[in-house]
């Protein structure tokens, strides 16, 4: 298949409902155990080694009607607690036996505990993820925290998470990760070869597949993008911040590139995507996988590291990719993202980068108003 | 320091208040030499399961941005500091706390009730609060400032118990601390010190706890929101000093004396409720007399839990000091629990403070609180037949309290609760006839 037919299909089944990649993976392969993994990041080495499938409960989109979720997170609480939630109660999470919730804000965890009570079948992990990034004690605390989930997820699988076993999941998803990084060169190096959305859906079936799966489907991916030979379009190039966890819509994502600009680096799915470089083989893997979240990680909005600011690291990436201005897109009520907001703005203003800031929804499926918005910053962009 | 504002017609100023007032105007006397005159260092930190022994054992002094934003909003005087921060690009959706008080801290910092010194450290005591971490790194980075995150892992073991590797992290963290404490400070800790302030910790908690388990009594002696608030600025400003202490013997004196002579805040007690939730300062008085109206009175409330909860049986120990200021910030408060361990604690206070009712403030601002209060209130009804009532305003921003809705709420709320009763003792009386 070509690979525009298979990133075309595949944004189709993304469109309509994300998780039907996964259950229908299930569906084939009924022996095998799934734990969901809420954003942003999460340790899922720990899962694949013991022998399970982790999986990205990364929202509903914009085709699920929210019913009864309402009734149980207020309406100033972002889309994706809520249509997580929806998905449990509707009982389209039946094919997960487990999933794990994470440090990244206070909805996100007490929806971990709502999940609990309404769902007593499933098993439910909540990770605390260091926020003292600079103590040399963080280490140990992680590594120990995992040990605690190794027990957890060891009897759920009915098997031992042996150190074998974890370093061998180690370098899978350093694979996939150094893939991913490959493909988002790629789109930085010659985003007219590469679209947002083509780049997005790559990394999302990802989140979806067992690694391996998706391994092989980069490799054969990547080498054929490479070969495409597009002339660049009269467009700003910018850096996208502010969609670490929720998800826009598809939708939005071709709104945006529509209406004038090249993305060169953006934060989606980001937790997938956490490491800068590969994390070590040798040696201690839960340790090494608890320093690589300290010391190898990218920054972003629900890690809170006092060591350089996070503004300074939004400035850098700018410099680095060479765009001329950043694009927040920030999921409305997402209260990391929204206070990130303040200290960029003031950072890029110091710096004099120009930016524009987007609220979403990932419910949303209107998006005139975003796309009249990015064109009229465009166009101030480029005649000025 | 609320209950301090005006004297209300159904609301009782006791000895209490007056010594209530009385110290926390000499706490702000001392905040406002610090940043006029230079007397004393500033270390700013949150309420949530606060370690102030550690500061107190310094002579430093702690400053708590919640309590400025919770005073400016009762002075009325917060809504020009959120517009100040929105107009900087901090969202409508933003806790409003935080908005408040960047916006006093970008400007000279004076307020009605002192003008607050800069930090010589911004100690981000990291206790379930997500917004925390962001509040105080915006802090640092507007002031160029010293700051630590004290990580506090959150409870989340099913046995409701931090793991041994989490009192250690938080213990070797709390060292970290000292270092940085006698840096600025100029001294070495002293150690016996600070047994000491960490065993009138525990003395306090012991006077705390037994205040709150007075309001077992029928009538309640006090009102467990409305009141304990009066008591919470001193527990968290003052904790430790002998000062402190003594405020917590007069207190517990006078309610003792309250409940021996059978009288409460109220003429007469008709309801009981639990409360969950943050009060809406801009409206405190209004709010309280929504409820008053009805003779209803709160017997416990989650909030007054939010920088420690002793009522369960925790107590600092003198013995262990680093330790047991470990066990405060890991388990002792309700902001480090997890949503469902907060219901427990709910449940036991109707249970045990014998309530009719529990009243679910739900504000926009704080979404450690409020967020799945939806879920909460379905446990109640549906599952323990509780009578729920959730209404919605905000702890900061006097632009989400619409009275004529809550009023509606609230009256209709106990209206029907009154109905209940009126069937439940006809149905008595004709059982017994
Ligand atoms: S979108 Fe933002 S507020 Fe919502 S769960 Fe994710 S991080 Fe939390
Ligand atoms: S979210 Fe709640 S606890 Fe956190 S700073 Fe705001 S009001 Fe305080």
């Amino acid at each position: 298949m070509a690979i525009e037919d298979f990133i075309s299909r595949h944004q189709e089944i993304l469109e309509n409902s994300p998780l039907d990649l996964a259950s229908n993976w299930k569906r084939e392969h009924p022996a095998t155990k799934l734990i969901g993994c809420y954003p942003v990041y999460s340790p899922v080495e720990l899962i694949h080694a013991a022998g399970m499938l982790p999986v990205g409960v990364i929202g509903a989109g914009n085709r699920l009607e929210i019913a009864h979720a309402d009734s149980r997170f207020q309406s100033f609480v972002c889309s994706i607690v809520k249509s997580t939630l929806e998905l449990g109660l509707t009982e389209r999470l039946k094919f997960l036996d487990g999933i794990v919730f994470h440090s990244i804000c206070d909805p996100a965890r007490n929806l971990g505990s709502v999940f609990k009570r309404n769902f007593p079948d499933m098993m439910v992990e909540y990770i605390h993820f260091p926020q003292n990034l600079s103590s040399p004690h963080a280490v140990d605390y992680l590594t120990a925290e995992y040990q605690r989930l190794k027990a957890s997820y060891e009897k759920m699988a009915g098997t031992e998470i042996t150190d074998e076993a974890l370093r061998g999941s180690i370098s899978l998803y350093n694979e996939q990760r150094r893939l991913l990084r490959e493909l988002y060169a790629l789109r930085k190096d010659t985003p007219q070869n590469l679209s947002t959305v083509e780049c997005y859906v790559l990394t999302r079936i990802g989140t979806l597949l067992p690694p391996e799966e998706h391994i092989s489907i980069l490799k054969e991916a990547i080498p054929g993008l490479r070969q495409r030979n597009e002339k660049p379009k009269d467009r700003i190039r910018v850096v996208l911040e502010g969609s670490f966890c929720e998800q826009p819509p598809i939708e939005l994502l071709e709104a945006l590139e529509a209406a004038g600009c090249y993305i060169l680096d953006d934060d989606f799915l980001l937790g997938w995507r956490w490491f800068l470089e590969d994390i070590p083989t040798h040696g201690d893997p839960w340790r090494n996988l608890a320093n690589a979240y300290i010391n190898q990680s990218v920054y972003s909005g629900v890690k809170h590291d006092t060591r350089e600011p996070k503004s300074k690291h939004l400035i850098d990436k700018v410099k680095e990719t060479g765009a001329s201005a950043v694009l927040i897109l920030a999921a409305k009520f997402c209260e990391p993202a929204l206070f990130d907001y303040a200290l960029y703005k003031r950072a890029l203003e110091k710096a004099g980068i120009p930016h524009l800031c987007l609220e979403f929804e990932e419910k949303m499926w209107i998006f005139d108003k975003a796309r009249t918005e990015v064109e009229t910053f465009v166009e101030s962009m480029l005649f000025d | 320091m609320v209950g301090s504002t005006e004297a209300a017609k159904n609301t009782y100023q006791g000895q209490m208040h007056l010594l209530q007032k009385e110290i926390m105007g000499r706490y702000f006397e001392r905040l406002t030499r610090a940043a006029e005159k230079g007397e004393g260092k500033a270390v700013y930190m949150l309420i949530s399961g606060n370690p102030v022994e550690l500061i107190q054992a310094f002579d430093l002094i702690p400053v708590y941005p919640e309590i400025d934003a919770l005073q400016l909003a009762v002075k009325k005087s917060a809504l020009p500091f959120i517009q100040k921060a929105e107009e900087l690009g901090y969202s409508m959706d933003n806790c409003a706390y935080v908005k408040a008080d960047v916006g006093l801290f970008l400007g000279d910092r004076k307020t009605p009730f002192a003008t607050i010194p800069l930090p010589s450290l911004i100690l981000c005591n990291y206790v379930g609060c997500n917004v925390y971490l962001q509040w105080f790194e915006h802090l640092a980075e507007y002031c160029d400032g010293e700051l630590y995150n004290l990580d506090i892992p959150f409870l989340r073991d099913p046995s409701g118990q931090p793991s041994p590797e989490d009192i250690t992290y938080v213990v070797r963290q709390l060292e970290e601390v000292i270092e940085i404490c006698e840096r600025i400070s100029g001294k070495k800790l002293d150690y016996a010190r600070l047994k000491a302030i960490v065993g009138r910790s525990g003395e306090t908690g012991e006077m705390w706890s037994r205040i709150k388990g007075l309001t077992k009594n029928i009538p309640s002696p006090f009102d467990a929101y409305f009141d304990s608030v009066t008591m919470m600025a001193p527990l968290y400003c003052l904790r430790g000093t002998e000062e402190g202490l003594r405020f917590f013997e007069t207190a517990l004196k006078e309610m003792e004396e309250k409940v021996q002579m059978g009288t409460g805040p109220l003429a007469e007690e008709r309801f009981r409720f639990i409360i969950e939730g943050p009060p809406p300062w801009p409206y405190l008085r209004t709010f309280r007399d929504l409820f008053s109206k009805w003779g209803a009175v709160a017997v416990a409330s989650t909030y007054s839990t939010v920088g420690g909860l002793w009522e369960f049986g925790f107590r600092h120990d003198a013995n262990r000091p680093l330790e047991s200021i470990a066990q405060h910030m890991l388990q002792w408060n309700v902001t480090n629990r997890n949503f469902l361990q907060r219901y427990q604690q709910i449940r036991r206070y109707v249970q045990e403070w014998h309530a009719d009712a529990l009243v679910i403030h739900s504000v926009k601002s704080c979404r450690l609180f409020s967020a799945g209060q939806g879920d909460m209130r379905e446990y109640f009804t549906k599952e323990l037949n509780v009578p729920t009532l959730l209404i919605e305003s905000d702890i900061e921003d006097p632009r989400y309290f619409s009275e004529a809705q809550i009023k509606n709420r609230i009256d209709a709320f106990f209206e029907s609760l009154e109905h209940k009763k009126l069937v439940h003792a006809a149905a008595e009386a004709g059982g017994a006839a």
